[in-house]
């Protein structure tokens, strides 16, 4: 049994920051150079105040010296000024690109963990995960956590490193104006806070409508021929406009949040200023400091402009970055319920038995297997019937471990398939899905998609045995058509063939096809039972099929219905049983008057 | 050579790395593109008023912040200076400073409030254009487009656009700051603002060095990093295959490939751009310097105020960060550009199949079908169907039955007018569907699709899907009559069961009868049914098929299938092959009319073209020399 698992977005919230800080502590070279830029770009940067205050004054003591003096020292000063401005440039540079770097490694690192992760996880939990969620956390939410490193972790460093020492050096100078031009920070930091936190919780919401608006999109591409053959534009639209409604009233209310705190935080800081310069001018006045004190005071405000304009944007980031982290991280650690387990060995294949004892499942709870009892020998075929919804995809489904029973036990050659390696296994069983999926690529690399070191001889074997060969030969590009997603260029039974072709490919020893001929012609179908005969005599095939034809040749047959075996015997057994696969035979076989499906109506 | 003998890291020869796509993924140009730029403003017009007052707003801010340090100066020279000391006019000059940072914070507010809004509105209405001409694009272009690389275009192409926005109210605010600032400083003194502006020459120099290297090198990181976006998108898509076939190895070492590079072109990116930051600081640097030398001579000679140097060094500042700021936004600039190109390209694409301007209503059909001549394909040159004619008679069901790929789907799909045909004409209810509109020819020809797609909903939605106002007795009539009433009763919450994507959370028979129930619903006068029940076992199919007969009295069907039982219940039959019609009748006709069909009944095949070839090249021989 399998839960169904849920996705919670809020992890805790400062466990996400950490979680994003550990990952940054592995770039350590990277990391310890942008903090030693950062000490030395914040020093020159306050050094710059200072020189401009001190050039003030030598100007203004014109009276009491010489005019050379001033001159030279003003020169001088100068220089001092320019080589400043340079080595600010320089190690604003040097930990601006550490910040980048450091985001874009972590950037990297996530889309490899997360497309590891995707892969690992299994079909249970991809079949409740929304595609359109996973790529868009896939995306939208790795760049949201590499912003955040990218623009707001080291230079938060940085503005803490920029107005700590800024306020040692103010406050040493003159204590009562220090504490005036500092004055805004603490209301600053309390806007930059309370907005964080309310844009985080918008972001969450709106990554969270965002995901939804772009399911609407995705479904209704995916399935633009229902979309069409609907006319359901209309209702299509409305779905779109009610989602991307939803979203527009959250990015409204997060423009709200940004515009307030970035014009309180701009005021803040502005009204500051304003006081500085009058109590600043007063004391001037009362002769208490000089106009170039006053200056370096008034010019540390202005260097401060820059990063409180930028505050803004960092706590958007962060927000965002805590909102991504969180749902990315939710993805990460879900645990795969289908992994190797502990001390599990390679599958070794002597002969290619299968085996089914007793085997329960369901996928939520429900019985959707109620004791499956089988066994395929090599060389052997067995064949499944049943109506819709019996369980037959089920138990192809269980055999390369894409989900795991609740009871009982498959074995391949004895071995129980939950002790041998994932890979081991997959590599020996191919199931041809009822429903396969094609990639945006070439016929061959879609055949050798297994085994993408195939020879080209090995393709065309493959189309071959599948009948597919006399159709690509007379395509003008031949093996290297294009064919759309999903293959939509092909006709039903071309894509069923070409994923029967796929299959065969890899030359598994248990091979499982459901229902993989439906659009396939029964005279095509026989001649590709005919070939793959001819070439595994000692594979071990399941064949699911509703068409009896298919399966008639089957050495053993197996009624399915509500998840139970309730017929079992070869086709003769089986006729002579008269039971229900006899009345689906005598259904196919010869339906020529109504009167026989009245008779086996009535006899139900 | 096998995959667990791999080595890791190499390519193997038969997988894409690239993938490609009808247009093109890759187009990315300049910062300003006039196009693109001319299109944007279109979808900013109704906003005008809003615009023009946001512009205020923009200005008020602006100017408000080049008038700051001018007040500080003349604080300084009125007030402060030795000899002048003046507390009154000090009080006055800070109280003019604080109206001032009170108006400064109207505009920044007011400005930050309405074009964040405009800009989301107008992003929303870009998004919605291009979602609305995709719902009306052809399906030959659909057919060749993948899902992933439109969402990214939906997505993130809206999304770069709205960085874009963001920066540039900042933008706007910069250059009128720069002007301010520029203007401002020639007032208080030309002599130092020219030597301060002398500098900008050099950067303008150093702009026009740095930019190609620059563009190249954010092209790259973009085109990279779309890429690895397509690239995990397919592998998401795709998981089960990938899974199935053991795939996940070399699929994990192509897409390291690509994020390393993508990798690779982010960093080279990454120091084009913070290249420009010693770059603008020492400019920065020779400007104070020049100020405080200049300046400062000037000031001891007593040929300036000191105001006025103090009034510099504030406005070097002002004027040097927004100047850094912009270079910054360069990329962002650039990328909106290719956005919008990309956005743009998608709402360009030209519609093939439109209606006509003076096309009608197809109402109160009568429900026939006839094609006429037929010549149809996908590929120029490539004929999927030849010279078809036939006629569906009002009421009638004929069935559509051949190998696979002779052509039935594509039949189909023309009496649907998913795509217009090369030759020939297709009329529904009597009308050229050319002539008609596309929507009233859904409402009247109603499909069950060989792939049966459903959409996240629950089970009711599903069925009712367009006609959202179906009571629930018809719902439940037609799940009944398609036998999905007693699996639906068994799902959790019975009619309200949640299904996955695509239905992934029931069984393929299941959404098949889903998608069935679907059509019946739609309650349209043609139903055209393509391999309906192909996933499920002859004796539901045969319930299905009396429900139906009751349910669909009088409407015209058209039937693709390939079991006899199935076709057998067909008024009349019609055969093809390689998209050719080769034989046609009623049932009892063809039994008697010694052809084809006749052949293979009395031959007792299962299915229809459970014939060996040779047969049906002979038989064919032989009808067709009946014929001439
Ligand atoms: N969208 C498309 N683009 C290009 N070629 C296509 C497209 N759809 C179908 N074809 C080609 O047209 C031919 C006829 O396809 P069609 O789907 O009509 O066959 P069909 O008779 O329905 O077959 P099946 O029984 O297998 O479903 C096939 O060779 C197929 O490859
Ligand atoms: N992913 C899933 N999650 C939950 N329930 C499922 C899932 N897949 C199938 N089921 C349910 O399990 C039962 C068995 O489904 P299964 O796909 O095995 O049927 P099947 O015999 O293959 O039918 P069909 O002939 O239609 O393919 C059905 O009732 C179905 O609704
Ligand atoms: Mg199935
Ligand atoms: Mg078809």
């Amino acid at each position: 049994m399998t839960l169904k698992p849920k996705i919670t977005n809020r992890t805790q919230i400062s466990g996400t920051y950490i979680r994003i800080i550990k990952m940054a502590l592995k770039q350590k070279l990277l990391l310890v150079f942008g903090v030693i830029t950062i000490f030395g770009a914040a020093g020159f940067q306050l050094w710059i105040p200072i020189l401009l205050g001190s050039s003030v004054d030598i100007a203004m003591d014109v009276f009491s010296a010489e005019n050379a003096d001033v001159s030279d020292q003003l020169i001088f000063s100068g220089v001092l000024l320019l080589i400043s401005s340079i080595m600010r440039g320089i190690f604003t540079m040097a930990y601006n690109y550490s910040g980048e770097s450091i985001g874009q490694h972590i950037g990297y690192e996530l889309r490899l963990l997360y497309y590891q992760k995707l892969q690992k996880l299994s079909f249970s939990y991809h079949s409740h995960i929304h595609t359109g969620d996973l790529i868009t956390r896939g995306i939208l939410d790795i760049e949201g956590v590499s912003m955040f490193v990218r623009t707001a972790v080291l230079r938060s460093i940085y503005l803490v490193v920029l107005i700590g020492t800024g306020t040692y050096l103010v406050l040493s100078a003159d204590l009562v104006l220090g504490i005036i031009s500092l004055s805004f920070v603490p209301f600053a930091g309390w806007r930059a806070t309370a907005a964080r936190l309310q844009l985080r919780s918008s972001w969450f919401a709106l990554q969270e409508k965002l995901s939804i608006l772009s399911k609407v999109m995705d479904e209704n591409l995916g399935g633009i021929r229902v979309v069409r053959s609907f006319a359901s534009k209309t209702h299509e639209m409305d779905k779109f406009d009610r989602a991307s409604e939803e979203a527009l009233t959250i990015a409204n209310n997060q423009v709200q949040i940004k515009s307030k705190n970035v014009s309180l935080i701009g005021i803040s800081f502005l009204t500051a200023m304003g006081l500085v310069l009058w109590v600043g001018g007063l004391k001037v006045i009362n002769g208490s400091i000089t106009i170039g004190e006053l200056t370096t005071f008034l010019a540390f405000m202005s260097i401060l402009q820059a990063p409180v304009r930028m505050l803004g944007m960092m706590v958007n980031a962060f927000a965002r970055g805590a909102a991504s982290g969180g749902r990315l991280f939710s993805v990460l650690d879900m645990s795969s319920d289908i992994e190797d387990s502990q001390g599990s060995t390679k599958l070794t294949i002597t002969k290619g038995v299968l085996k089914f004892k007793e085997v329960h499942f369901g996928y939520e709870g429900e019985h959707t297997l109620n004791g499956v009892t089988f066994e395929v020998k090599p060389g052997h075929v067995v064949g499944i019937v049943g109506p819709p919804g019996s369980g037959k995809s089920t138990i192809a489904h269980l055999i390369p471990r894409f989900y795991d029973p609740s009871s009982g036990a498959i074995t391949i050659d004895g071995q129980n398939i939950k002790d041998v390696t994932l890979d081991s296994l997959r590599h020996a069983v191919s199931v041809v899905e009822q429903d396969s999926f094609m990639f945006t690529a070439s016929i061959d690399h879609n055949v050798a998609y297994g085994n993408p070191w195939a020879e080209d001889l090995d393709v065309e074997t493959a189309a071959r045995n599948t009948q597919m060969y006399q159709y690509i030969s007379r395509l003008p590009n031949k093996f290297s058509t294009m064919i759309g997603e999903r293959g939509v260029s092909l006709s039903g039974g071309q894509r069923q063939r070409l994923s029967i072709a796929r299959s065969i490919l890899l030359n598994p020893k248990i091979i499982i096809f459901d229902d993989s001929t439906s659009s396939v012609d029964a005279a095509t179908e026989q001649k590709i039972r005919v070939a793959l005969q001819e070439i595994s005599r000692d594979r071990t095939s399941i064949i699911i099929s509703h068409r009896l034809s298919s399966l008639m040749h089957a050495d053993e047959i197996l009624f399915i219905e509500k998840g139970k075996i309730i017929e079992r015997g070869n086709h003769n057994k089986l006729i002579n049983n008269n039971g229900k696969y006899a009345e689906l035979y005598k259904l196919q076989i010869r339906p020529d008057d109504k009167n026989k499906s009245e008779k086996i109506k009535n006899e139900r | 050579m096998n995959v667990e003998d791999s080595t890791p890291g190499s390519i193997p020869p038969k997988a894409s790395i690239r993938r490609s796509s009808t247009i093109s993924e890759d187009i990315f140009g300049s910062a300003y593109d006039h196009k693109v730029v001319k299109r944007f403003t279109g979808y900013l017009s109704p906003y005008r008023k809003l615009i023009i007052f946001s512009m205020l707003t923009v200005l008020l801010f602006s100017v408000t912040a080049v008038l700051l340090p001018l007040i500080v100066k003349y604080t300084i020279d009125s007030a402060l200076v030795a000899g002048v000391e003046n507390t009154k006019i000090l009080t006055i000059c800070v109280t003019l400073f604080f109206t001032t940072i009170a108006l400064n914070f109207v505009g920044n507010y007011l400005q930050e409030l309405i074009i964040g809004r405009i800009g989301e509105r107008v992003l929303i209405q870009l998004r919605r254009s291009m979602f609305e001409h995709l719902q009306r694009v052809s399906l030959s272009f659909m057919d060749k487009t993948q899902v992933g690389s439109m969402m990214s275009r939906l997505q993130g192409d809206v999304g770069a656009l709205q960085e874009f926005l963001h920066t540039i109210t900042v933008g706007v605010g910069d250059i009128i700051l720069i002007l301010g600032v520029v203007l401002t400083l020639f007032f208080l003194d030309w002599r130092l603002a020219l030597m301060m502006i002398g500098v900008v020459p050099a950067l303008l120099l150093i702009r026009v060095i740095w930019l190609p290297f620059a563009r190249k090198a954010f092209i790259r990181s973009r085109v990279t990093a779309s890429i690895v976006s397509g690239s995990l998108a397919e592998n998401i898509n795709g998981i089960r295959a990938v899974q199935g076939l053991t795939r996940e190895k070399v699929n994990y070492s192509l897409f390291d490939i690509l994020a390393h590079d993508n990798l690779a072109a982010q960093n080279k990116a990454a120091r084009f751009g913070v290249i420009m930051m010693p770059i603008v600081d020492t400019l920065t640097g020779i400007a104070l310097a020049v100020i405080i030398f200049g300046g400062g001579l000037l000031v001891s000679k007593g040929n300036l105020e000191v105001g006025v140097m103090v009034a510099f060094m504030l406005y070097v500042q002002r004027f040097f960060d927004p100047i850094r700021q912009l270079t910054m936004h360069y990329s962002i600039f650039q990328r909106a550009m290719a956005a919008g190109e990309r956005i743009f390209e998608v709402i360009d694409v030209p519609i093939e199949v439109k209606n006509k301007p003076n096309a009608v209503t197809l109402k109160n059909i009568d429900g026939s079908i006839e094609f006429k001549n037929v010549t149809f394909g996908y590929v120029p040159d490539e004929p999927i169907l030849t010279n078809i004619s036939f006629k569906v008679e009002p009421g009638e069901t004929v069935a559509l039955v051949g190998p696979t790929g002779s052509g039935k789907t594509s039949i189909t799909s023309l009496t649907h007018r998913f795509y217009d045909v090369w030759e020939g004409e297709v009329f529904v209810g009597g009308k050229n569907v050319k002539d008609v509109t596309q929507s009233s020819l859904s409402q009247q020809v109603g499909m069950v699709l060989q792939e049966p797609f459903l959409f996240t909903g629950t089970v009711i939605e599903n069925i009712r899907y367009v006609n959202v106002d179906c009571p629930l007795s018809e719902v439940v009539e037609a799940a009944k009559a398609v036998g999905a009433h007693n699996f639906i009763c068994q799902l959790p919450d019975g009619y309200d069961s949640m299904l996955e994507q695509r239905g992934g959370n029931i069984s393929l028979g299941q959404r098949q009868l889903l998608s069935f129930a679907r059509a019946i619903v739609a309650n349209t006068k043609i139903l055209i049914l393509d391999e309906a029940t192909a996933s499920v076992d002859s004796y539901t199919e045969m319930l299905i098929q009396d429900a139906l007969s009751k349910l669909l009295k009088g409407r015209t069907g058209m039937v693709i299938a390939h079991r006899l039982a199935t076709i057998r219940s067909a008024d009349r039959i019609i055969v093809l092959q390689d998209g050719k019609i080769i034989e046609t009748g009623t049932h009892d006709e063809l039994v008697t009319t010694n052809g084809l069909y006749s052949h293979m009944y009395s031959l007792n095949y299962s299915s229809f073209d459970d014939i060996p070839d040779d047969l049906i090249k002979e038989v064919t021989r032989e009808w067709r020399e009946g014929i001439t």
